[in-house]
């Protein structure tokens, strides 16, 4: 089977942090990683590609130094890796991401599986992966927790939702969005770590995988940030209680009394 | 004609301020080739930036300029009216979300001077529709079909897809549920319009009629304010708890609309074979009026045995904060935050959570927040009603027999 994983690069979000005072971005040394739902993505490409055949092509869309996502991603076991990258590209939604990553895919022809994070860390839309499949005219199944069965006509699946679990059955291709609980990612070997090093990354821009450039970047986006703050801080104007345990205990059992919670 | 930002070469003395304020790491200072002692130069990585404007806000010496382009309409957008919620049913059932979005979505028809209308899809589902009206819809569309039994992309969103191209609302607000933010981007993406996910507030411009639409980004650090400027439907996922339920007014006059779908023409490639409801572990947070919940400072999976002792004695739900989760110390279902649950119930007890904007976001409007941290300073801790400073394992134990000796007495 050819399986496509789609990547992204995003920051280490716990390190960006607005000052709440100078309303500044705090970004001192934020490192770049692989989009932690990703690298589930990753793993189960690489087991099905384990179980059948084939190959595991990664693809990702951003700028030159997105490069690094793709050698890890070869690391821990893509066969292939290609980057989309151009200029036109810049300032995306949703929309225009997954029309970009659509051509691209396209550009590479014949998939069985497409696989994503269920959403990236930064943007937490959840939205490229299904809009991908629209575009590419092929069915979707969010939140999939387990792959029960898969053969080259067909996959069954387990969809997480919120009180427990569907069971679904799509014919291939089909694009999958995982959940943490698919699998556990392995850890990186050195010889992986030495095939990434030498891994040739194609580098994909939007001539050569023939997309409309109306349809791309901030041309392409729909939605347009009008503003971007710091959310409110509360600001500690509680009621505060201190002291030995047992009399803090006291204390807050005595308010809750009052409120009528116990 | 496209965006347009530049840096004022004469103005700019290469502070940093920008650089450190930008939240797509799109420019950089670096030296002036001409001057390489003088003041320092910011350049903007156009491949990066997004055009938001947080640089130029930030900017004391207006040094940057920022020219937006007001997009071409790319459709007619007086064609568009009304406002539309997605009336979301699991297994026959309205989800509580549903109610939540018409209160929003009444109050935002009423300031643009328009309808509010639910599209309720499903089978044997007609039923339901009355009560939509009884929480403030003016419309109900309802397509029923065997074909909409159970949730399935593929027809779900073909048949919105149609009832919104026959329609044309100028805005659909969606729950942001699994079910939400699987099928609405297939939609948005069909339609080629713009969708914005987990909103936790929303407001409207009556001049341009412009959705503005409030969400959270970078994990919650950072909030922001979304337009679809030049297209129609704008079309919102919203989050579960941030807005209040409709009240129900009996009686309440609706027109219930029956919309006859040629099912031959929704695509309906996957197949429902079954639900598993999650029996082993179901954390029922809708209905809990306590929850107790545990993060770093409980420190082992054991620990949370003290949690469950106190919620129990509360009759509450017990919650997590993701260090917890991922420390595998209790089940994912627990998780409360930007990537678990989104909660507000009457008492939020905190143990051991320090108040990670991401936390913070799942639980912030919640009626009484009661903290239990050693560190005073930290972000839970402001934000409590009633901090209660110590370890956890000296207080919760006082606490329990308090209210034992209380309930007694």
């Amino acid at each position: 089977m050819n399986i496509i994983v789609c990547i992204k690069q995003v920051p280490k979000t716990a390190d960006v942090q607005i000052d709440p005072e100078t309303g500044r971005l705090k970004r001192e040394g934020v490192e770049s990683i692989i989009n932690s739902f990703d690298e589930y993505a990753i793993e189960e490409g690489v087991r099905i590609k384990e179980k059948t055949g084939g190959k595991v092509i990664v693809i990702t869309m951003g700028p030159p130094q997105a490069e690094s996502a793709l050698r890890e991603a070869v690391s821990k076991g893509a066969d292939e890796a290609v980057l989309v990258s151009d200029r036109a590209f810049g300032g995306a939604d949703t929309l225009a991401t997954s029309y970009a990553l659509s051509s691209a895919i396209k550009f590479i022809g014949s998939y069985d599986i497409i696989l994503c994070g269920k959403q990236a860390s930064d943007g937490d839309t959840a939205q490229v992966g299904p809009e991908i499949a629209e575009t590419l005219n092929i069915p979707h199944i969010a939140y999939v927790k387990k792959i029960e069965l898969i053969d080259d006509k067909s996959i069954k699946i387990e969809r997480m939702m919120e009180y427990g679990c569907d069971l679904i059955e799509s014919p291939v291709p089909v694009l999958l969005t995982v959940v943490k609980e698919i699998n556990t990612p392995r850890i990186v070997s050195l010889k992986g770590k030495m095939v990434a090093k030498k891994a040739v990354i194609k580098v994909l821009n939007a001539t050569d995988v023939d997309a409309d450039t109306k349809k791309t970047g901030l041309n392409g986006s729909p939605t347009q940030v009008m503003k971007i703050f710091a959310p409110l801080q509360k600001n500690g104007s509680g009621e505060k209680f201190s002291g030995a345990a047992k009399e803090v205990a006291t204390a807050l059992v005595k308010r809750l009394s009052e409120i009528r919670i116990i | 004609m496209a965006n347009s930002i530049k840096v004022f070469t004469d103005k700019c003395v290469g502070c940093k301020m920008c650089e450190n304020a930008c939240p797509f790491n799109a420019i950089s200072v670096v030296e002036r080739l001409e001057h390489p002692k003088k003041f320092k130069l910011a350049v903007i990585g156009l491949d990066k930036c997004t055009y938001c404007g947080f640089c130029v806000q930030t900017c004391k010496f207006n040094a940057i300029e920022l020219k937006k382009d007001v997009p071409q309409a790319e459709v007619d957008k007086n064609l568009y009216r009304g406002v539309w919620v997605y009336a979301e049913q699991r297994h026959g059932e309205v989800s509580g979300i549903t109610y939540e979005l018409l209160n929003e979505g009444k109050r935002l028809a009423e300031k643009l001077g328009t309808a509010l209308s639910a599209v309720l899809i499903g089978s044997n589902i007609k039923s339901k529709a009355r009560e939509l009206i009884n929480r403030g819809a003016d419309k109900v569309y309802v397509c029923e079909d065997p074909i909409f039994t159970e949730f399935q992309d593929d027809p779900y969103s073909g048949v919105l897809t149609q009832l919104i191209e026959k329609e044309k609302p100028e805005i659909i607000l969606i729950g942001a549920t699994n079910i939400g933010r699987s099928f609405a981007p297939r939609v948005a993406a069909r339609i080629r319009t713009g969708l914005t996910a987990d909103c936790v507030s929303l407001e409207v411009d009556t001049e341009t009629r412009n959705l503005q639409q409030t969400r959270p980004a970078f994990g919650g650090n950072i909030m922001a304010t979304i337009l679809t400027p030049g297209h129609r439907p704008q079309m919102s996922t919203v989050r579960h708890k941030v807005f209040k339920e409709a009240k129900i007014e009996e009686g309440r006059k609706g027109e219930i609309i029956e919309y006859k779908i040629d099912v031959q023409t929704l695509l309906n490639r996957t197949k429902f074979l079954g639900f598993i409801k999650d029996t082993s572990d179901t954390v029922n947070f809708d209905v809990a009026d306590i929850i107790v919940s545990g993060g770093r400072g409980v420190g082992s999976r054991e620990g949370f045995k003290l949690i469950e002792e106190l919620a129990e004695l509360l009759g509450a739900a017990i919650g997590a904060s993701r260090t917890a989760v991922d420390s595998d110390w209790i089940p994912y279902s627990h998780q409360i935050g930007q990537t678990g649950k989104t909660v507000a119930p009457k008492v939020y007890i905190a143990c051991g959570i320090s108040g990670q904007i991401q936390h913070i976001v799942g639980m912030g409007s919640s009626n009484i927040i009661i903290a239990i941290n050693k560190d005073a300073t930290c972000p839970m801790m402001q934000a409590a009603t009633y901090a209660l400073e110590g370890d956890l394992y000296e207080i919760i134990p006082c606490i329990i027999k308090e209210i034992k000796s209380f309930r007694c007495g």
